[in-house]
């Protein structure tokens, strides 16, 4: 039972940062259509400027963090200025490969700032073990879930009710009709970036934190996105939410329960994306296309 | 040429001179040039494919004319962005409809208001002070386009669940809700039956008098043009063949000739 408990909360813990990320990648392939293959980049990115203001410059944590997220929202907003706008009407095909393009030059730059070793990272987060019904968690990754937590809440108010935010549904749904509306599509495009950075970037932070340390490998995350917005489905908001929690505690069990040898917890989030593909391809809460050649 | 009340006309509200456009090699639009006057409602009307829509995208900013100019209250509007067009005063409704279909009713309409919002991303989060005072004023003017329209019953529904005629209303609801100075409708009747087209009718020329918003309607039912439009400008092989009041334009050998046929003896 207590195993139970302990797997569910960090599988939730885990999770919660999955979604995060996935968030991002979701805001821009609604708005945009662009599968982002850097999403973990940008995680990385993230983690690495929390790195620099904390660790190198030595800045108190909540000011070096808000500073690293604010630097990570700018290089968002860059890498869709100069990377994807001149690539408006290309084939889809084309951004996909761009967007893995870019995902091995952010890596370099980043290995060419920092090195390619791991570095040691503050945990800023407490990490004093809490006693729940019996299992016991670190202080830190229930920090994870409510922070995350947090930053959903503040997202859905922004969508529901500022005015970017929903511009943004606006140009999800139907481009033309958005910019008859006076909603200019590039704006909405830059804040996509923006916020996907920013998401990424608390997601980079908070693994930072957990694991203590910082390295190039942290970026793999980035590959857990697609179980979780296959799962979830691309196109949904909710979605990913609801994927990233199921990815993660998924890995939990699979890695828990499961012989470890076999390294199941890596590998069974890609077993579920091959079977969401089968059964289900839109995912739980995608929308179902229809699409007539 | 005058307008409903017989008053004589003011100037131009809109100057289109020597527009034209060309697709590869398909000429569109060619030397296309009349005025649009306020507060009137200006039809465009011609065969399939003499370029109305094509018209109506030079105008929104959809399609970029490669010769010619058109003015809008004194400013050049060639070579702005569509969005740019919208917060001139600009609105417009589509052939095929274009709505936020995973969207309400009053969502759709408070997207109408997005020109008139000033909240960024910081300001718009919060939810108070300034931003609740504005949000109340967007609400009071959608609140008036849906009695003017009609569609209290269904402000709560999705638009993508809403029959073909509702959405048709909807949509031009939404571009009420801008407050525009000039409404571009393409084809605001097509594929309604004769009750929603008389509806739709009378809520043109409602809002033609009570907000005195000029408006541009593209429309292939021949009586409703004659019945409500101040000025018809015709139009065959993108060009322009005719231009005058209903009358004039119905007595026009050239407008009986595109529409009938020639007879050859």
């Amino acid at each position: 039972m207590e195993k139970l408990i302990q797997l569910s909360l960090s599988g939730i813990a885990n999770g919660a940062i999955y979604a995060l990320v996935a968030l991002g990648f979701v805001l821009i392939f609604k708005s945009s259509d662009v599968i982002n293959f850097a999403q973990g980049e940008l995680l990385m990115i993230g983690a690495y400027l929390t790195y620099m203001t904390v660790q190198q410059i030595g800045l108190f944590w909540p000011i070096g963090v808000v500073i690293a997220v604010i630097l990570a929202a700018v290089v968002g907003v860059l890498i869709e200025q100069l990377v994807l706008r001149p690539l408006i009407g290309e084939p889809a095909i084309s951004v996909i490969m761009v967007t893995i393009g870019l995902s091995s030059v952010l890596r370099a730059i980043v290995g060419a700032i920092w090195g390619i070793t791991p570095l040691p990272a503050p945990q800023f987060l407490p990490r004093d073990p809490v006693n729940i019904l019996g299992a016991t968690v670190g202080m830190d990754k229930l920090l994870a879930i409510g922070l995350a937590l947090l930053l959903f809440g503040i997202l859905t108010v922004f969508f529901r009710t500022s005015s970017e935010g929903i511009a943004m549904r606006a140009v999800a749904d139907d481009q033309q009709a958005a910019l008859s509306m006076g909603i200019s599509i590039k704006r909405v495009w830059a804040v996509a970036w923006a916020i996907a950075a920013v998401t990424a970037a608390a997601g980079g932070i908070l693994l930072m934190s957990i694991f203590g340390g910082v390295s190039g490998t942290i970026a793999h995350v980035g590959l857990l996105v697609f179980p979780v917005v296959i799962l979830g489905g691309l196109d949904s908001i909710p979605g990913a939410v609801v994927g990233g929690i199921i990815i993660g505690l998924i890995e939990a069990f699979a890695g828990g329960y499961l012989p470890p040898e076999l390294g199941m917890g890596h590998v069974t989030p890609f077993i579920v994306l091959v079977l969401i593909l089968l059964v289900r391809p839109y995912g739980l809460f995608g929308q179902k296309l229809i699409e007539r050649v | 040429m005058a307008d409903r009340n017989g008053a004589s006309m003011p100037e131009a509200q809109m100057q289109i001179e020597g527009i034209g456009l060309s697709f590869g090699g398909v000429r569109a639009l060619s030397g296309i040039t009349f005025n649009i006057y306020p507060s009137t409602i200006q039809a465009i009307i011609g065969p399939n494919g003499a370029g109305k829509t094509s018209m109506l995208n030079c105008i929104s900013g959809l399609y970029k004319p490669q010769q010619g100019q058109i003015r809008f209250e004194g400013q050049n509007l060639i070579g702005r962005a569509p969005h740019e067009i919208a917060r001139l005063g600009i609105a417009r409704s589509f052939q095929n409809i274009e709505l936020f279909r995973h969207m309400t009713v009053v969502d759709n309409l408070m997207l109408g208001r997005h020109v008139h919002m000033r909240g960024g991303v910081l300001t718009g989060g919060l939810y108070w002070g300034p931003g609740q005072r504005e949000e109340i004023a967007h609400r009071e003017a959608v609140e008036q386009v849906i009695d003017l329209l009609e569609i209290q019953s269904i402000r709560k529904k999705t638009v993508g669940s809403l029959s073909y005629g509702l959405q048709k209303r909807v949509e031009l609801g939404r571009a009420l809700a801008m407050h525009p100075r000039l409404l571009l409708l393409d084809e605001p009747m097509a594929g309604m039956n004769s009750e929603e087209k008389e509806d739709m009718a009378r809520f043109i020329l409602d809002i033609s008098e009570e907000q005195r918003t000029t408006i541009v309607l593209i429309e292939h039912d021949m009586g409703v043009v004659m019945d409500i439009s101040d000025n018809v400008a015709v139009l065959e092989f993108g060009q322009l063949i005719a231009y005058g009041t209903p009358a004039e334009v119905k007595a026009n050998p050239a407008v009986i000739a595109a529409y009938l046929g020639q007879e050859h003896s």
